[in-house]
């Protein structure tokens, strides 16, 4: 092969290896692109002011059903709690010396609720409940310390504007600790 | 023979017997010299099978695929208690009081799961990296094999470790028990920083949200300084493909940073402007402080120590030299300095540091001690080289509301009883 052909195909192949994206050299440039359809199938996260909030809507008294049917026999009559975790009342609670933290005195936003019932329960059969379910029953859990009211109805709109009662509660210590 | 207790007085670094460790290796505290070995002469027409242990005189076992320990060593366990009901949900701890050195082997690494350990059929299982990115990406256990790998050993520790010692009594339990929510192991994966460089991350992006592909689909927000720091998609661990329990086909490894935050079975990153409130930095892992507010986001891992030789369960077989050894660790970098005390914190003295001192690694620490039979009280503590380091467990408590069991870094003691037992005590 002569010099100069060589020289050619030398500054083709550097051209070729120029990232696109402008990632390290020795990144192999294997991430398979994904569509926003694909996205959307994946994404569960809902965030505090309301963003992955589904359709669909639920109310306290279709929440009350969901409950007794999926969530009761752990969490006890009108979440009570035992077996397992307590989720209402304690409101008033966490500043005296026995602090009883559930989501309902502790938890700073209701999107939390959706987000974690819709990801991960009933424990038994995570990601079983529909949409509405989830509305409705975060609807109802609410509803039992006053912090919605009974007649209440759920949805992407409604949700993030629930204010909880623990809204202020959090002090973050990222990425350092707050001035005193 | 000179006087052994002068020579004991002369090797002191800290009252109640500290020794100076240079004393062990010169010898200096050994008085007598070995015994003679007694001599057996035999006869031409003896064999000396007569003499030698059945599994000298019988072949071996033969090969095996995967090894398991000596069926001596069936007492050293993970340590749980399984909650009716809740299969798979909860912890087991690592027995460190039956350990040595730092490494934690992968069957005895510590467990917590919100829902069980998943079966991930690698083969359909991606990590999705999407959000406040220019493009969208997804990656394949396959692929991922293909990027230039790194390799570092790390401890991961639950936030929840050490919580026992928030009661009000001390807790009579081992040391695996009250801080077995602590493994080391070596971690070998692709940068973190490197996949989030090829989907281009956009400028306004400041956090990651981590998703498992677990039952429980466990969610937290990381900072994206961490990703773009040392954080790591760890696919190997202790050489071998990452376990089950700990997060196969691949895992989150933010090295310090509380273990939840190392999201197990990674399948989903999802960059954004803020924080999402996930359960588990809301609900869990935020520490309650007298006056009713809580601290959120404490994501870095004290400096620590424990000393788990002798601890509780252990007995000293009376007076003389003992080895007390434990790990300190922190998550901020590498350990500088463990101290170590028999009296209750009255005199210190400065422990051995067992090579290699990682940055945030379990370090292994060592002193030797004259046990001269009476009561006594062991402490450590840690210092990083940032110059973090442990407060009183009495300091520790006064921060928090009463049963505030995260991120416990006090400074924890023995006491060795007259009879050679060992207790757990607040000093």
């Amino acid at each position: 092969m002569s010099t100069p052909k060589l020289g050619i195909l030398v500054v083709a192949f550097v051209l070729l290896s120029i990232p696109l994206a402008g990632y390290a050299q020795n990144s192999p440039g294997l991430g398979r692109p994904v569509s926003p359809d694909e996205i959307r199938k994946v994404d569960i996260t809902v965030t505090p002011d309301g963003r992955g909030l589904p359709p669909g809507s639920g109310s306290v008294s279709a929440g009350a059903a969901v409950y007794a049917k999926a969530c009761q026999s752990c969490h006890g009559e009108k979440g009570a709690g035992k077996p397992q975790d307590q989720l209402t009342g304690g409101l008033g609670t966490l500043a005296s010396p026995k602090p009883v933290k559930t989501p309902a005195s502790y938890w700073p936003v209701a999107t939390t609720l959706f987000d974690y019932i819709r990801r991960a329960m009933p424990i038994t059969a995570p990601q079983s409940l529909t949409n509405d379910e989830v509305y409705a029953v975060t609807a109802y859990i609410l509803s039992i310390d006053g912090i919605v009211p009974n007649d209440a109805v759920l949805d992407a709109k409604t949700l993030p504007r629930v204010k909880m009662p623990n809204k202020d509660g959090f002090v973050s210590w990222w990425p350092k600790a707050p001035r005193q | 023979m000179s006087n052994p207790d002068a020579k004991l007085r002369e090797e002191a670094v800290a009252g109640n017997g500290l020794l100076n460790r240079r004393a062990l290796l010169r010898g200096a505290l050994f008085s007598a010299g070995m015994a003679a070995a007694g001599v057996n002469v035999a006869k031409a027409e003896d064999s000396v099978g007569a003499d030698a242990p059945e599994w000298m005189k019988t072949p071996g076992r033969p090969f095996s695929g995967y090894g398991t320990p000596s069926k001596w060593q069936e007492k050293v366990q993970r340590i749980f208690t399984l909650a009716p009901g809740r299969a798979g949900t909860g912890v087991s701890r690592t027995p460190l009081h039956l350990l040595e050195g730092t490494i934690t082997p992968a069957g005895l690494h510590f467990e917590r799961h919100h829902n069980g350990v998943p079966d991930i059929d690698p083969a359909k299982h991606e990590l999705f990296i999407h959000g406040m990115v220019k493009q969208p990406l997804a990656f394949s256990l396959e692929s991922l094999l293909r990027y230039p790998m790194e390799t570092h050993i790390h401890f991961v520790e639950c936030a929840g470790n050490s919580g026992a010692f928030s009661a009000p009594q001390a807790q009579q339990i081992t040391a695996g028990e009250l801080n077995g929510l602590l493994s080391c192991s070596e971690w070998t994966g692709v940068r973190l920083s490197t996949l989030l460089a090829e989907a281009g991350v956009a400028k306004d992006a400041k956090w990651v949200i981590a998703e498992g592909g677990d039952a429980a689909a466990m969610s937290r927000s990381i900072p994206l300084e961490k990703c773009m720091d040392d954080a790591m998609i760890a696919l190997f661990q202790n050489g071998e493909a990452i376990r089950p329990e700990q997060g196969f086909p691949m895992r989150l490894l933010l090295p310090g940073f509380e273990g939840n935050m190392n999201v197990k079975w990674l399948r989903r990153l999802n960059l954004t402007d803020a924080p999402v409130d996930a359960r588990d930095e809301t609900s869990h892992y935020t520490e309650l402080m007298p006056g009713g507010k809580a601290r959120q986001f404490m994501f870095l891992m004290g400096a620590k120590s424990a000393i788990v030789k002798p601890s509780l369960g252990m007995t000293m077989k009376g007076p003389g030299l003992y080895e007390i050894s434990g790990l300190a660790w922190s998550g901020a970098g590498r350990i500088s300095k463990v101290e170590v005390s028999a009296d209750g914190g009255k005199t210190w003295g400065t422990a051995a540091l067992t090579d290699p001192v990682l940055s945030k690694a379990l370090t292994r620490f060592r002193m030797p001690w004259h046990w001269d039979g009476r009561p006594s009280t062991l402490m450590s503590r840690a210092t990083d080289e940032k110059g973090g380091g442990q407060p009183t467990r009495a300091r520790w408590i006064a921060q928090y509301a009463p049963g505030q069991g995260y991120h416990f870094n006090g400074i924890q003691s023995w006491s060795v009883e007259a009879d050679g037992t060992v207790k757990n005590v607040y000093a």
